[in-house]
């Protein structure tokens, strides 16, 4: 302890004040803040009076009491827990405002709430049940046949390495990259949106489970040849050309042809007998 | 004398008039950024040494600072020799692909990555001694030479004429109508004869751009799991999947033509109108299943793209290619974007054993538009 | 004479000697040696796609020994284990083979792609500078017209080129190009079924693109090279308009040492951009892509840069086919196909002559214009260029709609307005500023430039200093040549007879087109060079913007 006191007057001494208050700062936060999956959150634990009070907070104001839709939102009765989970855990719902769409956002709510809450809608009406961890799990899965399938069904609107893509009116199809397997399970499980949806019927769990594999491993997979330049295909390989190519060499060839700045010596015409 | 213009001395009126300033040197107080009084490079030109005019004087004017710049270049070309041997040592100590036991995206990735640093450092750092080489280690010579002429001399030209003319003189080619003739008439043929040969590059499209492979009865089954499905596995509405006939996964000619989409509505939102072509119906509910299963061509009719954009809230299929936008609920007719037609609706039903079949071929063509389509 | 500063050595001279024995090539060679390049960094456009094509041609070779031009399926058990399993073509493993189990394939294949893409960017960079410079006049038309050639052979070098590794991204767009050739009316089916073999996608189209992009086009646009360069080398080279360079000379430095030293440099930099580029900025990721299968289809498919404009052209187009007596003609695919790029290409090719036709003017030139000094040129020219570049953003309209949050059939709609009405507002605002710039220029000649010191009279005027220009700067600044007037149809000559060249139709549409092209501003009449007299500069002493005769400066 001495030795810091006796070192407080450097000039590092203050460099160093900050950096540990910033890092206190942080490890404070990481602990205490609250929101998103905690680890103690488990579905059978599902409250379902909990949950019921939670929406009627939370939810009722657009989609009703009963959860049986009013002018600014649909009915969820059907909707099943999957629905719920999957709004809410991506921060899409509740819903800021009515617009083209809802984006991806922070929630403010814990997963357990949220299960309480699916608990509670899936209660109402049944639907589609949140996937169990062995149904997301990509071990065993076949990532080449989940390419098949991404590429055959996903890829027209998310691209084809997830990168998202434009829809009609101002909405869009997202990223595909913070999506965690069991959101993407329970997205094409249940359409949200504008999204078809892909029931078990059509893409089956195990296909689902191959199609979850192949957006992991795409998105985890590393860029050999550079930047990836986000993905996007040919539009940000053309603006490097011109921008970073083009434009490099125009900066060079002005160099290598600027006015010297030792004198120039003007030689006498040239031409040896060449016809004038 | 009046050209120092001091804001701290006295009057600054003082001494002042509007002058004619040509020859004197620049003043002290001069606003950022505008050109200076006397122009940087007034005639930096010295003559030619007196000694052989003819040919170019060797070495640049100043020797200290060409000594300065050769090191700079030498350094350069050090650092392209180190480079290009890290290049080689890359090539040798980075495996890549079978002989690599890792991850074969990583390999490549750390290959390329210390190949094409150390190729393009080799290469920049040439570029770089080159270019100092020559701007600082050559003398600064312009030299002028005068342009000829282009057009020849008329005694030239009119000499040209005559002997081109004397040639096709002596041929006679001009006088002889039954030589020139029949000659032309012995090469037409001749000169039809590479286009013929291209006759074979390809058989005629006859009537195959009229059909694809559907067949009543074909099942239709999903694209990757090859499972053929009942209007159940349809679930619930909002529901879209790409389906092809069962046994052709792996002729992509027919896929080419032959993908379909397959659509569940919810009960009343379907309202595929029917539409005849003379006796040809193209479009009707009477080929949708439960009257909430609907099935269209996938192939986009501006110019062939996958067409499988579905979004449940606005029914609207979205071809990413240009655009073209097509009502599900309404028999895929074009909303926006340049298709000129409606998707093509496939005779959907089921089977004895319940699973979705095609109820015939499509009854118009599939795809892009051509001139014979009618 | 042997008093040759360094001493060459015997092995060489030896070797010249036999040489120049058979092939009498002393004269010419000095001739060579000397020859004169002048120097402007605009004049090194030309060369970054000379230098990028031979880049092509050695990472070309390279790619060729391990490329597979087959559509034969096979299915796929490589390095790349995330598509193990999948039926691919050989074409498409090979290009897998090449990109992750050969040592620099990746690097190669990249420096290949980039190398083509800088290709085109540079000649559409060094068209431009040509064009807005008067390069393409009178002697050099047809060097111009090569140029328009080689870069359409370029446009279908690079199309054929990113189509061989057969991925879902080219494959669609050669699904697209099958899908336009078979709405040409009356042969378009033909010549679908004949160039691919059959039905799409058929086996035939690899093999076929194959040989074409790699021998036959290659071998057009290097014999095009050629002729260019020497069409080039055999007239000299133009040159800016600066002191001591006119009609009649070349200024610069010679070949030999300079200009061979200089290209080295040039080569290398090149080749280094390229270098860096392929190390950092990764370019055609097919394992991303997977490979072609005709139901797929990834949201932002678009082509490479160069082919942006049909693509914009293909979407920008509004619905319409007409069908009579049992033909369908499919104009929302034919004229995006033919217009665009036609008008551009036909445009520009006939430019020269159309500017000759409006101006008179059959001299040889070889001093290039400040495009200050042509606004109808430079006007046309930036309006054909925002025409190619409104369609050429379109192309990429969903990707602007989902990185900028706007909504898609908006940006189309904004397309489709603005590829009218941007041109058209584009020459006539480029006009005004070149003739705003020949305004300022003139005032540069009668006032001189001012030097940032400022006076304050007795009476409390501001005035500012100038000094009169230099020779250097005042041959820049009034280097401008304006075309003659061709005679009105109004002017009769001496016996009352109105000028042959401009009677009917044509006669009428040549004087319009004259009476623009020799708007210009005048000198400032009636003062000394470079003295301010001490008046304000707030009076009015604007030069006059003129259309009348003109002495030729």
């Amino acid at each position: 302890m001495s030795s810091i006191i006796a070192r407080r007057r450097r000039p590092a001494a203050g460099y160093a004040a900050v950096a540990g208050g910033l890092v206190v700062a942080g490890v404070l936060y990481g602990t205490l803040s609250g929101g998103g999956a905690s680890a103690a959150s488990n579905q059978s634990n599902t409250d379902i009076a909990q949950g019921k009070s939670l929406f009627n907070a939370s939810c009722s104001s657009c989609h009703g009491l009963g959860a049986q839709g009013t002018a600014q939102a649909p009915s969820l009765i059907g909707a099943g827990a999957a629905a719920v989970d999957f709004q809410m855990s991506t921060g899409r719902m509740p819903a800021k405002e009515s617009g083209a769409e809802n984006d991806r956002k922070p929630t403010d709510f814990t997963q357990q709430q949220i299960y309480d809450i699916s608990g509670y809608i899936q209660s109402l009406g049944g639907g589609p049940t949140i996937p169990d961890s062995s149904q997301v799990s990509t071990n065993g899965a076949n990532t080449a046949l989940g390419y098949e399938l991404f590429s055959t069904n996903c890829s027209q609107c998310h691209g084809f390495a997830g990168a998202g893509g434009a829809l009609t009116y101002g909405k869009n199809a997202p990223s595909l990259n913070a999506a965690t397997p069991t959101q993407i399970y329970e997205a094409m499980l249940t359409g949200p949106e504008a999204m078809p949806v892909f029931g078990d019927g059509t893409v089956t769990p195990a296909e689902k489970k191959d199609i979850i594999a192949y957006v992991i491993d795409t998105r985890n997979e590393a860029n050999p040849g550079g930047f990836s330049l986000g993905r996007t295909g040919t539009i940000t390989e053309g603006a490097v050309a011109w921008l970073g190519g083009l434009g490099f060499l125009v900066v060079i060839a002005m160099w290598l042809t600027a006015k010297r700045r030792d004198p120039v010596i003007g030689m006498p015409d040239s031409d040896h007998g060449d016809a004038q | 004398m009046s050209e120092t213009h001091d804001p701290s001395a006295g009057n600054p009126l003082e001494g002042l008039a509007p002058h004619h300033e040509a020859e004197e040197p620049p003043a002290r107080r001069r606003v950022i950024g505008t050109p200076s009084p006397t122009p940087a490079a007034v005639d930096n030109r010295v003559a030619a040494p007196e000694e052989s005019p003819d040919y170019l004087p060797t070495d640049p004017s100043d020797i200290v600072s060409a000594k300065n710049a050769e090191r700079v270049a030498a350094l350069c070309f050090l650092v392209a020799f180190a480079a290009g041997v890290c290049f080689l040592i890359a090539y040798i100590g980075l495996e890549v692909g079978p002989y690599n036991s890792g991850n074969s995206v990583i390999a490549a990735l750390r290959s390329n990555y210390a190949l094409g640093s150390s190729l393009g450092l080799a290469l920049l750092a040439l570029g770089t001694g080159s270019m100092i080489w020559v701007r600082h280690l050559t003398p600064n010579i312009e030299i002028e030479e005068h342009r000829h002429v282009l057009k020849s001399e008329p005694e030239d030209r009119a000499a040209f004429k005559k002997d081109f003319s004397t040639g096709a003189a002596i041929t006679g080619i001009t006088k002889r109508p039954l030589l020139r003739r029949t000659m032309l008439l012995a090469t037409a043929p001749l000169a039809l004869a590479p286009l013929w040969l291209l006759r074979d590059l390809g058989p005629l499209p006859g009537t195959s751009l009229r059909h694809t492979v559907w067949k009543a009865g074909t099942r239709a089954v999903t694209l990757g799991g090859l499972r053929p499905l009942t209007p159940a596995d349809m679930g619930t509405a909002g529901s879209m999947i790409t389906v092809i006939p069962e046994g052709y996964q792996d002729d992509d000619d027919a896929l080419a033509k032959a993908g379909v989409i397959i659509i569940k509505f919810a009960p009343g939102e379907l309202h595929v109108p029917t539409i005849f072509d003379g006796k040809t119906q193209l479009y009707g509910m009477n080929w949708t299943v439960d009257s909430t299963i609907v099935a269209y061509s996938k192939i986009c009719t501006h110019v062939g793209c996958p067409v499988a954009l579905y979004e449940q809230t606005t029914h609207h299929i979205l071809c990413p290619c240009h655009q073209s936008t097509f009502d599900a609920s309404n028999g895929a007719n074009v909303v926006f974007g340049p298709a000129a037609r409606a998707l093509p609706q496939l005779p959907l039903g089921t089977n004895a054993e319940g699973y979705l079949v095609a109820l015939s071929d499509f009854t118009q063509p599939v795809g892009p538009s051509f001139w014979e389509r009618g | 004479m042997s008093d040759e500063p360094v001493k060459i050595p015997p092995a060489l001279d030896g070797v010249g000697g036999w040489i120049d024995d058979r092939f009498h090539l002393a004269g010419g060679a000095r001739v060579l040696m000397k020859k004169v390049f002048p120097d402007h960094w605009s004049f090194m456009l030309g060369e970054i796609a000379l230098w990028s094509f031979v880049i092509l041609l050695l990472t070309g070779t390279y790619l060729a020994m391990f490329f597979v031009p087959s559509a034969a399926p096979v299915v796929y058990h490589g390095s790349y284990s995330k598509l193990d399993g999948i039926t691919m073509s050989q074409a498409y493993q090979s290009t897998l083979n090449i990109s992750f189990d050969i040592r620099g394939g990746l690097l190669v294949r990249q420096i290949h792609h980039w190398a083509a893409d800088l290709f085109m960017v540079a000649i559409m960079a060094h068209m431009l500078r040509v064009f807005f410079t008067g390069a393409y006049r009178k002697p050099r038309e047809i060097n111009w017209l090569i140029g328009i050639v080689l870069f359409t052979l370029g446009m279908l070098e690079g199309l054929f080129g990113y189509s061989l590794p057969d991925d879902q991204l080219s494959g669609a767009g050669l699904r697209i190009f099958e899908g336009v050739l078979q709405g040409i009316p009356i042969v378009g089916t033909y010549l679908a079924f004949f160039l691919f073999g059959g039905a799409f996608p058929g086996t035939s189209i690899i093999p076929r693109m194959y040989i074409i992009h790699v021998l036959l086009i290659p071998g057009l646009i290097l014999g095009l090279i050629t002729a260019h360069l020497f069409i080039m080398f055999h007239q000299k080279h133009t040159q800016m308009p600066m002191k001591g360079n006119t009609e009649k000379n070349v200024v610069g430095q010679p070949f030999w040492p300079y200009f061979m030293l200089k290209g080295q440099a040039w080569f290398f930099f090149i080749f280094g951009a390229l270098v860096v580029l392929a190390t950092f900025a990764q370019i055609n990721p097919v394992w991303l892509y997977g490979p072609y299968t005709p139901l797929a289809i990834s949201s932002a498919s678009q082509p490479d840069w160069y082919m942006g404009l049909l693509e914009g052209a293909l979407r920008i187009m509004p619905s319409w086919e007409i069908n009579f007596l049992g033909h369908t003609l499919t104009l929302s695919v034919l004229i995006p196909f033919a217009v665009p790029l036609g008008l551009i290409f036909t445009g520009a090719a006939l430019w020269p002559f159309f500017e000759q036709w409006a101006t008179g003017d059959r001299s040889e030139h070889h001093i290039n214009d400040r495009p200050r000094n042509a606004p109808v040129r430079t006007g046309v020219g930036v309006a054909a260029m925002s025409f190619y570049g409104i369609l050429w953003a379109e192309g990429a309209n969903d990707v602007f709609a989902d990185k900028l949050s706007i909504p898609l059939y908006t940006i189309t709609w904004i397309a489709r307005v603005a590829v009218f009405v941007i041109p058209i507002g584009a020459y006539f605002v480029t006009k005004r500023v070149c003739l705003g710039l020949q305004r300022k220029d003139a005032e540069l000649l009668s006032h001189g430039v001012e030097i940032g010191i400022i006076h304050q009279l007795p009476n409390g005027e501001f005035i500012e200093e100038s000094r009169p220009l230099t020779e250097e700067e005042r041959a820049v600044v009034a280097s401008k040549v304006v075309p003659n007037a061709l005679p009105q149809p109004a002017t009769l000559d001496a016996n009352g007879i109105p000028a042959p060249a401009s009677k009917g139709l044509m006669g009428r549409a040549r004087v319009i087109a004259n009476r623009a092209f020799i708007e210009t501003v005048e000198e400032a009449p009636g003062h000394g060079n470079g003295h301010h007299d001490g008046h304000a500069v707030g009076e009015a002493e604007h030069a006059a913007v003129t259309t009348g005769d003109t002495e030729e400066h």
